[in-house]
């Protein structure tokens, strides 16, 4: 269970790391040596992105991955072969991240039978709220699979608690408003909100959203379990090749 | 989330957690304008003392002739403050705005059309204003451009995905989970998470409440069939919203584009080429592939130029209370030209195409029918594509000159 996988390897690690990648970009070849480096270099889970084309809590830098991807010829199929190689090549749990319509088109049932059958543990899906996934939610249940939840800043303490309620493997907390890849302000102000989100909900805590350096990893210890790196990986990737993203995962923990 | 807004399987609210705050302030504030008496008043003397309202409704006798069918009506919402139904939508809107208390509002536009409407009622209003453009539109939409500038506006060229309205649509939408706080995002169209498709339609209603008084005391009778074209959806909405209780046959018309078989329009209802998904924060008939990735679109007309449409106009379709149809470009151009010619009225592209259809099917109809062509903008901001279309060496002679001007 992705829960207990959590808590367990939290008695080892002062925080635990996930970071994301869009499947096929910028190749699937690249791609799986991302992977290949990062759980190398110690990273204990990993959101593998099926890009849509219309990636709307997505900002500048994972929006053009998606984009890119597709334009490469990633497909819904491929990003599903993909995800089978790498979760039997590696022992770390992978989720799927992706948006509504890619899992609508697919037929929730049959997306999470795959997600099942391949092992992959659970799904981050920004645009499908619990109000929207009444078949969705019904689906991931009956294969005991990790509906991943985000909780924001300006969500109430009532919607915290009710969102928990979906909830399941850990909580996604956004760090601030905005989308993906921008600068975050580190302060007391996302102490206090963590917080709140800690009050609404007895699973693990992971902060993503403007998460780049050390740092911002260093400071999230003893707040939250997991501190997770989106767009980071993408930029240094863009810049020095699959080959930067080990010692990049090594420079931050 | 109070209410998710469904039409049929169409509509829902498919926020990310970021806006749900955001979405239900903006659906209390809506519902109470809509439970206040005196909101409509201000709404409607704010529109016929700042806009045109009642915009008339104008009997096109020549073209009546022409076809020698049914009587035609155009409803002339051209003839609004910045020449388009958009203004409906925006002044309703910027009421809104005022009381929610917000000082910045941002939109998308197409055309043009609705981002000039949205530049020109932050000024009046006082507001901050971004517009977001895909950078396709941005160049076959100059002189918007130009105008929403000299407005006070901010126009930003979105330079990802198809760089056309949908485009616009998701920066607008990024812009907005940022800065939730400080302002509204006006959308332009019947379309997107709840409230906005019921919203908009709203708003957009003023012109089917005028059309139906105003055919009826002209003839006497209600129309046979009325006419809108169909991008979003809003004017189509405004306008059939005046006849959902009425024996009426509703038409809207699509972008045909180069056809409907050459895959390049951006027809959904009318194709069989769209099919149903979630984008955009709601679920409606997008034109995309089978993973759900949504397709390029193609119409002159950049107002039409989009992959969804809105909910309500979907559930229409399916229960057949409404009929779709398409008009290609070669169409519309011919609409446009017959129309200016015969009535000295200059529809915009989008506009043409309902033009377009009601020319196919008025001489079928008898001369005891009466049918209304929504005329939802003017046409003199698409100078540069009907130039373009129509070919005028003069125009291009002009335009030369003019960048030689530049040059020296």
């Amino acid at each position: 269970m992705l829960e207990s996988y959590i808590k367990q390897r939290r008695k080892e690690k002062d925080i635990l790391l996930m970071t994301h990648i869009v499947m096929g970009y910028p190749s699937f070849e690249d791609s799986y040596e991302i992977v290949r480096q990062m759980v190398a270099a110690g990273v204990d889970l990993m959101e593998l992105q099926i890009p849509f084309s219309e990636p709307m809590a997505d900002g500048p830098v994972i929006l053009k991955a998606n984009q890119k991807a597709l334009e490469n010829g990633s497909t819904v199929q491929k990003c599903l072969d993909f995800a089978q190689k790498v979760t039997t090549d590696f022992a770390i749990p992978f989720l799927f991240m992706s948006y509504a319509n890619i899992l609508y088109k697919y037929g929730m049932e049959n997306f999470s039978d795959q997600m099942a059958k391949m092992n992959i543990k659970g799904a981050i899906v920004p645009d499908l709220p619990p109000e929207e996934g009444a078949d969705y939610l019904k689906a991931m249940n009956r294969n005991h699979l990790c509906p991943i939840y985000i909780f924001s800043p300006q969500t109430s303490d009532q919607r915290l608690s009710y969102l928990s309620s979906f909830a399941k493997g850990f909580v996604y907390c956004v760090a601030r408003k905005g989308v993906t890849g921008k600068q975050t302000a580190f302060s007391a102000d996302l102490s206090a909100y963590l917080v709140r989100c800690k009050k609404a909900t007895s699973l693990p805590l992971a902060v993503g959203f403007g998460v780049r350096e050390k740092a911002d990893v260093d400071y999230l210890k003893g707040k939250a379990d997991i501190a997770v790196i989106g767009s980071q990986t993408i930029r240094i990737v863009d810049e020095k090749g699959a080959g930067a993203a080990g010692d990049f995962i090594r420079s931050i923990l | 989330m109070k209410n998710r807004g469904y039409y049929g399987d169409y509509g829902g609210a498919f926020l990310p957690e970021i806006l749900v705050a955001t979405f239900d302030e903006l659906e209390t504030a809506f519902e109470k304008i809509k439970n206040d008496p005196d909101f409509w008043k201000e709404y409607e003397t704010l529109m016929s003392t700042y806009s045109c309202r009642a915009t008339p409704l104008t009997f096109a006798q020549n073209l009546t002739r022409e076809f020698g069918g049914a009587k035609i009506y155009i409803k002339r919402e051209d003839l609004n403050h910045t020449g388009a139904h958009k203004a409906n939508n925006v002044m309703g809107q910027g009421l809104l705005v005022k009381r929610m208390g917000k000082k910045r509002v941002i939109a998308e536009t197409g055309a043009g059309q609705h981002g000039v409407a949205t530049a020109t009622m932050a000024a009046k209003f006082g507001f901050d204003c971004t517009i977001y453009m895909g950078e396709v539109d941005v160049l076959r939409q100059r002189p918007n451009v130009f105008w929403m500038e000299q407005l006070g506006a901010t126009v930003v060229p979105v330079t990802d995905g198809t760089r056309i309205l949908k485009d616009a649509i998701n920066e607008a939408f990024r812009d907005w989970v940022t800065h939730m706080d400080t302002t509204h995002y006006v959308l332009g169209t019947a379309c997107g998470p709840h409230p906005f498709p019921e919203m908009v339609s709203y708003f957009q209603s003023i012109i089917g409440k005028e059309a139906r008084q105003q055919i009826l005391a002209a003839e006497g009778k209600l129309p046979k069939r009325v006419y809108a074209c169909v991008g979003g959806g809003s004017n189509a909405m405004g306008l059939f919203s005046g006849f959902f209780n009425d024996p009426v046959e509703l038409v809207g018309v699509e972008a045909g584009g180069k056809g409907l078989d050459s895959g390049m329009h951006a027809s959904r209802l009318k194709s069989k080429d769209a099919s149903c998904g979630i984008a955009q924060g709601y679920k409606t008939y997008f034109l995309q592939d089978s993973d759900g990735q949504m397709k390029e679109t193609s119409s002159i007309s950049a107002g039409l130029d989009y992959v969804g449409v809105s909910p309500i106009l979907s559930a229409m379709h399916d229960k057949g209370t409404a009929r779709f149809e398409s008009a290609t470009d070669e169409e519309v151009i011919a609409a446009l030209k017959l129309t200016m010619k015969k009535e000295g009225i200059i529809p915009a592209l989008e506009s043409a195409h309902a033009f377009a259809q009601a020319f196919k099917e008025a001489p079928t109809l008898s001369r005891q029918d009466v049918i209304i062509i929504n005329q939802s903008g003017r046409g003199d901001k698409d100078i540069f594509t009907v130039a373009d279309a129509v070919d005028d060496p003069k125009w291009k002679e002009f335009i030369i000159k003019k960048a030689k001007e530049y040059h020296a």
